[in-house]
């Protein structure tokens, strides 16, 4: 019941990111189904990746983007038109892919939980700190290249 | 098997507002609404499996979005001073 809930939410501000015209409007229909989303990882038993999506989509990359809208377009101006010509053929395209995807997903048959079950905090962590030690040390460098190609990008020289 | 389809369905919207929409962060946008589509697949098959990796390729998945936006939205702010414009139609320099 909560899983039609919240994805008839999810689904309906999704259509709104991508159809509103004023971008504003668009990012806090975005803010909407990043928040779907989390609610949807603490069903779906992940509260430590949706703790994160709060965090860090909600609190850190929404901001961002809700600064860079008011920075670069004037909320008030007067829009012809938000979308490229091509709105009939990409509906079509995007339409015929979805169907060719959803008609084999009707038919499959998920692999089932063979009794593998694990704690969401502390196997993730432990998992973190052993496995895939490697791939977290090179984030972090990827987030220190980041943080020094935003500032020499944005910067006014 | 729904948590599959809602996935399906959220990369299409995305994919579709980032084909047709005209501005840039409105295109910025979309590509995050497929960041997440795919973000959802991870964690339900990580629940289907009984395996922590999906989770913590979904945590990867979320670093990478945050990196990506950072420089995307900077690339886009540095647009605007040059242009005075960030309309995707009319930036065309690289364009032949």
């Amino acid at each position: 019941m909560s899983f039609y809930l919240l994805a008839g939410i999810i689904v309906i501000s999704a259509a709104l990111v991508v159809t509103l015209k004023n971008i504003f409007h668009c990012a806090l229909a975005l803010i909407a189904v990043l928040l779907g989303l989390a609610a949807m990882y603490f069903v779906l038993g992940a509260p430590f990746v949706g703790m994160m999506q709060l965090v860090i989509y909600v609190g850190a990359i929404m901001i961002l983007v809700l600064f860079a809208i008011m920075l670069t377009s004037r909320i008030s101006d007067k829009v012809v038109s938000v979308s490229n010509r091509q709105v009939v053929p990409t509906l079509l395209a995007v339409g015929c892919l979805l169907f060719l995807i959803l008609i084999p997903l009707g038919q499959t048959v998920l692999p089932q939980n063979s009794g593998g079950k694990f704690d969401p905090i502390f196997d993730l962590s432990y998992a973190l700190m052993t496995t895939y030690l490697l791939p977290f040390e090179v984030v972090s460098v990827v987030l220190l290249a980041v943080l020094v190609g935003a500032i020499a990008l944005a910067r006014r020289d | 098997m729904e948590y599959l389809a809602l996935s399906l369905i959220l990369f299409g919207l995305g994919l579709f507002g980032a084909l047709t929409r005209k501005n840039i962060i409105a295109i910025l946008m979309a590509i995050e609404l497929m960041l997440n589509a795919v973000n959802l697949n991870l964690v339900f098959f990580s629940r289907q499996l009984g395996d922590p990796a999906g989770q913590i390729f979904a945590l990867f998945v979320i670093a990478m979005a945050a990196a990506e936006v950072t420089v995307g939205l900077a690339i886009v702010i540095n647009l605007y001073r040059e242009f005075k414009e960030i309309d995707v139609e009319r930036i065309n320099l690289l364009k032949w």
